[in-house]
């Protein structure tokens, strides 16, 4: 099973953790002064690359920590040290 | 039952011409199936370009289930549509695709199950769709190997039953496509990955190729998982998420399974194909990914769950298990329809259900093209939904993959 580092117990199996998508969307400051456009991608648009894509990852059944990682989505590894 | 007998080429292999009035990005189930009723339509200076070989991505690797019980309007219109065009598909293409209309059974094993599905039969009977209420006794009746015992985890409270789903032979669709297609003088090109496009204002005048340029009138994007790394060449961001979707096989058995079962709850569907294997699926690899393969626990799970339904294949062996790409929305329901370039058409989104769409689509889509406008099924599902709100959930309906 592939193994998903995370940044404080070490590398754990895949089935302990829970994908959380993109990473780095952030809130918006002020969620009224958006326009139905922006609120949209905000809601509903990702980035879906083919390569290095940095996503959200929850250590489910472990620590529970949220932590960010890039990970490339051709092969599936995670890049070394991107876990934090 | 007979296969056909293969002539040495269905398609000629003409090199690429430098320009058509259309060009169609992608040469699966929809892509091909757009070509032939562009065909139908009387425009063939038209080419399929296709970055691997023919219908060797997601049409090649899908578990080929259709039906059109589907909750909303919109769906039930759109899918009703394609089934309609399967029930006359082969005479239409005059070639063989195993069609067997053989039903499909979705279990409910919660009473908010039973709910639900109550509910979508009666939506579907508004919409002129066959669909039934089984009780647990009439489930064991139209498929005697399911557990409807009541001393299992998720006993079956009963299920939904659309007797004219079916599955058909996907490589043999795509194939009388093909033919069809090239027999009106369509240029299907292989090994032609579409890698930009050549943009003038608001209007993409070309595509560039691992072949070369190839200038086109009109541009139609039938690119399925891929379709997020041609966009991102364009500037046009969308809700898309690419995933695996995996599905499996057993080896070959005596028939057993007659008709199609599907459970969101504990999690599979299973069909047997004509040949004798019990086909298997269920929901995408949790992550993003390009990869055509995915996890072995998500089919661990999955068999788990057909042993519970089926302990009749519980001594069955995995032959081979594969993957597709397919490219997920919010909403589970498609993005077709018009970009902010004018000329560009946009085709993706549906997600892990797009083969049984595949004609309807195609005849809805080439329509599309032909007249300059969206035709009237495809409406609903255009890109602007998640902004105007207007989404078409189809999450229950979709369930545990379409």
């Amino acid at each position: 099973m592939q193994l998903i580092p995370c940044p404080w117990c070490g590398p754990r199996e895949q089935t302990e953790f829970h994908y959380g998508g993109q990473a780095d969307v952030a809130y918006p400051d002020d969620p009224a002064a958006l326009t139905d456009e922006q609120w949209a991608h905000f809601v509903f648009f990702r980035d879906n690359p083919k390569g290095p894509f940095a996503e959200r990852w929850f250590h489910s059944a472990g620590c529970r920590t949220w932590f960010r990682a890039v990970r490339d989505t051709r092969t599936y590894a995670f890049l070394p040290g991107s876990s934090a | 039952m007979s296969t056909p007998e293969q002539p040495d080429a269905l398609w000629r292999n003409p090199e690429p011409k430098k320009s058509y009035d259309v060009v169609i990005v992608g040469g699966g189930g929809h892509g091909l199936a757009t070509a032939h009723y562009l065909a139908k339509q009387g425009i063939t200076n038209v080419a399929v370009l296709e970055r691997g070989w023919l219908a060797g991505g997601n049409m090649a690797r899908n578990t080929t289930l259709i039906r059109s019980n589907y909750l909303w309007d919109e769906s039930a219109a759109i899918y009703e549509h394609a089934l309609k065009l399967w029930e006359g598909l082969e005479e239409d293409l005059d070639y063989p695709i195993l069609f067997s209309q053989r039903g499909v059974l979705n279990l409910a094993h919660t009473e908010q199950e039973v709910r639900d599905a109550v509910r979508r039969v009666e939506a579907n009977r508004l919409n002129g769709i066959d669909a039934e209420w089984l009780r647990p006794d009439e489930v064991a009746k139209v498929c005697p190997i399911v557990n409807v015992s009541g001393d299992i985890r998720y006993p079956v409270h009963g299920a939904t039953y659309q007797p004219r789903a079916g599955i058909a032979k996907h490589d043999y669709v795509a194939w009388g496509f093909a033919r069809r297609a090239d027999q009106a003088g369509i240029d299907l090109i292989q090994d032609c990955e579409v890698t930009d496009f050549v943009v003038d204002g608001d209007r993409v005048t070309g595509v560039r190729t691992s072949r070369g340029d190839i200038g086109a009138g009109t541009v139609a994007l039938c690119a399925a998982g891929h379709t997020s790394v041609l966009l991102d060449r364009l500037g046009i961001r969308t809700p898309l998420q690419s995933h695996p979707l995996q599905a499996l096989v057993s080896e070959l058995l005596e028939p057993v399974h007659p008709t199609i079962v599907m459970s969101n709850k504990v999690h599979v569907y299973v069909s047997q194909a004509h040949k004798g294997e019990l086909v298997m699926g269920a929901g995408v690899d949790s992550y993003n990914g390009y990869g055509q393969r995915g996890a072995f626990h998500v089919i661990e799970r999955q068999m788990a769950a057909a042993v519970e339904l089926f302990p009749a294949f519980a001594r069955a062996h995995l032959l081979r298990s594969w993957a597709g790409i397919v490219d997920v929305t919010p909403d589970a329901s498609p993005i077709v329809g018009t970009t902010p370039y004018e000329n560009v058409l946009l085709n993706c989104g549906w997600g892990t259900g797009g083969f049984k769409v595949t004609p309807g689509l195609g005849q809805a889509f080439a329509d599309t093209i032909a007249h300059g406008r969206v035709h009237p099924l495809l409406a609903p599902f255009s890109l602007d939904r998640f902004v105007t709100g207007a989404l078409v959930d189809e999450h229950g309906a979709a369930g545990v993959a379409h």
